[in-house]
């Protein structure tokens, strides 16, 4: 997988698991030699940059409007993409990226809902799905289980 | 932020599933055409939605789902008769593709 490009989808970033989920997913993808980029809106990216202030774990973010429209303009595609949601438009967000993207995607869902949620996609993606909000464990599992 | 906010919009639906907005979409709509996620509006916002993703036409207005990540998805209208042309013209581009499929 050396040199092959990840993209990861932040959704709304009112989730506390989603930060440290993205981090560890970022910094295991990295060390299995990929490129990770990860898109956000304004506040979610902010977050990552408090949390990361060196990039140390995550080199490349981009702004989710950007980077759905370079996706839209094939200006830009990636060998694996994984949507974080919690909520339903993070699940259209998946959604969109099954059409504009050509990457093996997978969705990350979390959350109170994430049951229902997961059940809810019909598009086809690898679901990872942990019920839990604070607790970033069973997320961290999923994702172990995923990447072995 | 996309353009869109700062045209001038009417808000027909607020913060509901996207689901829910296709649906009044289809039901408060003069016609309706239906487009892949991605497709560009207004200079530069692609939509966001589960595929296929409905786009109303009522009058003169483009009746659209607006997703954001922290909201949920909105009901917009805006004024546009060059977006509702273009629509108007790909659907017609669509039917003629289809009919010389079929011919074949």
């Amino acid at each position: 997988m050396t040199g092959e490009k990840a993209l990861l989808v932040m959704g709304c970033p009112e989730v506390p698991v989603q930060m440290s989920a993205v981090i560890y997913l970022g910094y295991k993808l990295s060390k299995a030699g990929l490129e990770v980029t990860v898109a956000g809106t304004d506040a979610a990216l902010k977050l990552l940059a408090v949390s990361d202030p060196e990039k140390h774990y995550i080199k490349n973010t981009v702004d989710l409007d950007r980077c759905i429209a370079d996706l839209a303009e094939k200006r830009v595609d990636y060998g694996l993409c994984f949507v974080f949601m919690h909520n339903d438009a993070g699940m259209t967000y998946g959604a969109t990226m099954s059409v504009i993207s050509r990457a093996k995607l997978y969705v990350v869902v979390f959350g109170k809902n994430a049951l229902a949620l997961a059940e809810s996609i019909e598009y086809p993606a690898e679901k990872i799905v942990a019920q839990t909000v604070h607790n970033p464990m069973p997320l961290k599992n999923r994702i172990d289980r995923v990447m072995a | 932020m996309s353009c869109i906010e700062q045209m001038k919009y009417k808000l027909h639906l607020e913060r509901t599933s996207f689901k829910e907005a296709r649906e009044y979409v289809e039901k408060n709509s003069d016609e309706v055409y239906y487009v892949q996620p991605g497709y560009r509006i207004f200079k530069d916002y692609y939509l966001i939605g589960v595929p296929p993703v409905a786009i109303g036409v009522k009058g003169k207005e483009l009746l659209f789902p607006y997703v954001k990540p922290c909201h949920g998805t909105f009901v917009m209208s805006i004024e546009s008769e060059e977006e509702i042309n273009r629509l108007r013209e790909q659907e017609r581009q669509k039917i003629l593709s289809s009919l010389r499929k079929g011919k074949r």
